[in-house]
């Protein structure tokens, strides 16, 4: 039931109360003292050249593309996997095809160097 | 003539509760969450103190009790230092994601059973009296919601580390973010075995299926593979890549000071409490007794929140155990770990877990 979520609604007011309560005292009695130095991005005392939104490594990119495809079966085994009970062998049957074709797409981006990092 | 108790806490009812229990159930869980994770880094402390033969804080208070405090005062009086090339609004929504979704996630966690308010316990029902449940809402798939919310964090990492504009904060946020995506899923496939068993995604009942027997006997290796990832889910050692001081420097949260890195410190010991809390919930019987003579609804089910603190608190210890134990990994081990390891490993255990279940139900 969609209600039964409501309760949320006033945990949410509650915790953004709490986080921006404990925000506010924390810049009322900080201090404030900006300079140069404070504005510069730390990087072990050198002044930083370029800016730090550049290219990075394509590995990231692969890993995440990954993880949308695997993540959407584990949403998919969990209705499975609490009336596993009542679809008996058929159930069975149907998961174990399914999984079969999850580790033949892991072996296969395994295969391909996909997960590898060097 | 007095009214009843169910209808004093069902006055202006959302859900399953009144709105006046729900605003005592929130407020007792935003704070005993706080209180935790800043009891949990001195209990780091004195632990790691222990473990290499020093004594650890005990200058504030009697056993260096109110250093937590301390820690904190010291943090409001901070200043809130920032680099000038941020994004202002990302730069600030980082920790608020990040303590946000922790404490978020709470909500459906129950740290004890049912409970009924001047009334018979009848079945799973309550006859006559209040229906006390020790969760904020009270929801048939509270086990996806724990693992929906929680996952949210990964944005707090991402964005903190992109917003400031600092090498380290975006290769720290990069490598946080890709850690966690990773063994997300083996935290996934590893409930699944539980879930299997139980038959439900809601905890109150997967706690009240392990009556007989705890979910870690049957599920060991189920156990074993959650534990493990979680400990990559929370950055503890042996899996902190995104903190490894010595390359790059703190991470994600290298450009923030004051209490919006508090908010992140605040967020990595909650979630530490809550990984705990789904472990023994799901694996170790939750509020159900060790010691069969001693019944958890005794005293309004206050009992049960104590079993449920004491098995948290014993898996917490070992969390901490571990970090002063193992080194920490290279990153490309890590993530091969994470494929080639838990991930394979979590569905083999599917696949036999639901291959018994299913054939012996059949």
């Amino acid at each position: 039931m969609l209600s039964d979520f409501a309760p949320i609604l006033v945990f949410l007011a509650v915790c953004v109360a709490f986080g921006a309560g404990v925000q506010a005292l924390a810049s009322w009695f900080g201090p404030r003292r900006p300079s140069a130095a404070k504005d510069l991005p730390y990087e072990c005392g050198i002044v930083p050249v370029e800016s730090a939104r550049r290219r990075f490594s394509v590995s990231f990119y692969v890993t995440a593309m990954l993880f949308i495809i695997f993540d959407v079966e584990s949403i998919f085994l969990l209705p499975w996997a609490t009336i596993v009970r009542q679809l008996k062998v058929f159930g069975v049957v149907e998961m174990g095809v399914f999984i079969a074709a999850l580790l033949i797409g892991l072996i296969y981006v395994w295969a391909k160097g996909a997960l590898r990092w060097d | 003539m007095i009214a009843s108790f169910s209808d004093i806490f069902s006055v202006g009812r959302l859900g399953t509760d009144g709105i006046v229990v729900i605003l005592v159930k929130s407020v007792v869980i935003v704070l005993a969450l706080a209180t935790a994770a800043a009891y949990l880094t001195l209990a780091e402390r004195k632990i790691a103190a222990r473990v290499q033969l020093r004594i650890g804080p005990n200058r504030v208070g009697p056993m260096g009790l109110l250093q937590p405090a301390a820690d904190a005062v010291k943090l409001l009086f901070k200043e809130n230092a920032a680099p000038g090339g941020r994004d202002k609004l990302l730069y600030l929504a980082g920790p608020a994601i990040a303590g946000g979704a922790a404490i978020f996630a709470f909500a459906a966690i129950p740290v004890s059973g049912l409970t009924c308010v001047g009334g018979q316990t009848s079945g799973s029902g309550c006859a006559g009296g209040y229906a006390l449940h020790w969760d904020l809402i009270h929801v048939n798939v509270s086990l996806l919601f724990v693992l929906a919310v929680t996952s949210v964090g990964v944005y707090s990492l991402f964005l903190g580390g992109y917003a400031a504009n600092s090498k380290y904060s975006l290769l720290g946020g990069l490598r946080s973010s890709a850690q966690l995506i990773s063994y997300e899923m083996a935290v996934a496939f590893a409930l699944i075995g539980a879930v299997i068993l139980a038959g439900s995604l809601d905890l109150e009942k997967i706690v009240l299926m392990q009556h007989d027997v705890w979910f870690v006997v049957l599920q060991p290796m189920a156990f074993l593979l959650y534990f493990t990832a979680a400990l990559a889910e929370t950055n503890r050692l042996p899996f902190d890549l995104p903190e490894a001081e010595t390359e790059l420097v703190a991470g994600y949260h290298t450009e923030y000071s004051s209490m919006r890195f508090g908010f992140y410190f605040l967020g990595e010991y909650i979630n530490m409490v809550t990984v705990c809390s789904i472990a023994t919930l799901v694996f170790l019987g939750g509020w159900l007794p060790l010691l069969p003579f001693i019944h958890s609804d005794w005293l309004g089910g206050l009992v049960g929140v104590g079993w449920f603190l004491a098995k948290v608190g014993a898996l917490l210890f070992v969390m901490m155990w571990l970090r002063w134990t193992l080194p920490r990994f290279r990153y490309d081990r890590l993530m091969s770990f994470g494929w080639k390891v838990l991930l394979p490993l979590g569905l083999v255990n599917i696949v036999i877990t639901g291959a018994i279940v299913g054939l012996r139900a059949s």
